[in-house]
């Protein structure tokens, strides 16, 4: 059993979502123009993906495992965290308003954030307790902001940058992108895996 | 549109990967070979022909307002089956692919075509849109990890291409994550340089 500052800090920088698992990409490219929309996006799924992490363990493990359920899984996982999302916007509306105007916008683009669904699946694979399990997810929603918002700074140095127009727009964000990635392998160690 | 240009408006002309620059979770993710990028690429054809297929059959009886939840509800149940399928055929395959079998569940290319396509058109017309944009998708995939393993590793589908002394010292990032993002920067880079707006 891993202990949780593991866990943490494998999630967090070693395995970093977007740059070593490549989950969460299309909101990785399509909101990271400014800084300011790039943390709020990065605080909404911190948000909802400890609340997925948490609702789907409970259902996998106290509905779908006891009930041989299991090959469910993806349509009752996917179900679940469109409704969370939701729930959670109507919840926000009405109580705290301005968290909502905060997170409002960015709330229904994560019901389908790939990043949402595979840390629940990853879950369920690496066999989580409930305790592990949250610390993996807020680790690896905070892992997703430290990215993307310095993703954000560079690209809006990028965008005052005299650049060839062939690369302009997506080229040179993934050459970007590929220079960050590179800079996280050394998170890894000098013995890499795979 | 004739039948023609229904298949290859997905395989070249809006081709997912390349052109429209969705679906990119697992196109950068399982094109570190050949063979994960050719498998991942059927893995999702399988679930584009069938959803398309399905939905158009039904497009009639699906109430407007759910819609979304049922095509949904229709894909993972396609995701599963595939799911398990390879699971049973191809444990090697599943194995290097893993989280991303079932996350094909979210891929937006899927839904987008069965929103934007298979609720409005005919059966056989969604099943080839279905066809064409999923041979696109593991068309673009499978050159992704056709470029990713000869250099990074120094062959093609296993079998080495530039003599042992590359493959004692390949270009090993490129296998690995930083690879992938390259790789596609470049290659989105020529596209914008020499493929014709008209054509694109």
């Amino acid at each position: 059993m891993k202990s949780p500052a593991l866990i943490f800090l494998a999630a967090f920088l070693v395995n970093n979502i977007v740059l070593m698992r490549f989950l969460g990409l299309c909101p990785f490219f399509g909101v990271s123009s400014t800084v300011e929309t790039a943390t709020g996006m990065g605080m909404a799924v911190i948000f909802v993906m400890t609340l997925a992490a948490w609702i789907t363990w409970i259902v996998f493990n106290v509905i779908l495992l006891p009930l041989n359920l299991v090959f469910l899984r993806t349509a009752i996982f996917i179900l679940t965290i469109a409704s969370l999302v939701q729930l959670v916007e109507m919840f926000l509306k009405k109580s705290y308003r301005a968290l909502y105007n905060a997170l409002g916008i960015y709330l229904p683009l994560i019901t389908t954030n790939c990043a949402i669904l595979g840390v629940t699946f990853l879950n369920i694979d690496n066999r989580f307790s409930l305790l592990n399990g949250t610390v993996f997810a807020i680790g690896t929603g905070l892992g997703f902001t430290l990215v993307i918002i310095v993703f954000a700074a560079i690209r809006e140095r990028l965008d005052l940058a005299p650049i060839n127009p062939a690369l302009k727009g997506y080229p040179i964000s993934f050459i970007a992108a590929s220079l960050m990635a590179l800079a996280f392998l050394g998170f890894t160690g000098p013995e890499c895996q795979n | 549109m004739t039948k023609l240009h229904i298949f290859t408006r997905g395989l070249v002309k809006d081709n997912a990967v390349f052109v429209l620059m969705i679906g990119l979770c697992p196109a950068l993710a399982t094109s570190s070979t050949v063979r994960d990028g050719f498998g991942m690429g059927l893995a999702a054809t399988f679930v584009l022909v069938f959803s398309n297929l399905l939905i158009s059959i039904l497009r009639k009886n699906i109430p407007n307002e759910v819609r979304i939840p049922i095509f949904i509800l229709i894909i993972s149940t396609f995701v599963t089956i595939i799911d398990y399928m390879m699971q049973a055929f191809q444990p090697d395959l599943y194995r290097a692919l893993g989280v991303f079998v079932p996350l094909i569940v979210v891929n937006c290319m899927i839904l987008g075509r069965a929103e934007a396509y298979a609720s409005k058109s005919s059966v056989l017309d969604s099943v080839l849109d279905g066809l064409g944009t999923g041979l696109g998708f593991t068309l673009a995939l499978t050159v992704m990890g056709t470029l990713r393993e000869v250099l990074g590793n120094g062959t093609f589908l296993g079998m080495s291409v530039f003599g042992e002394s590359f493959q004692k010292a390949p270009v090993i990032f490129m296998i690995m994550s930083p690879g992938a993002f390259l790789v596609i920067g470049i290659l989105k880079a020529l596209i914008n340089k020499y493929v014709k707006k008209e054509l694109r």
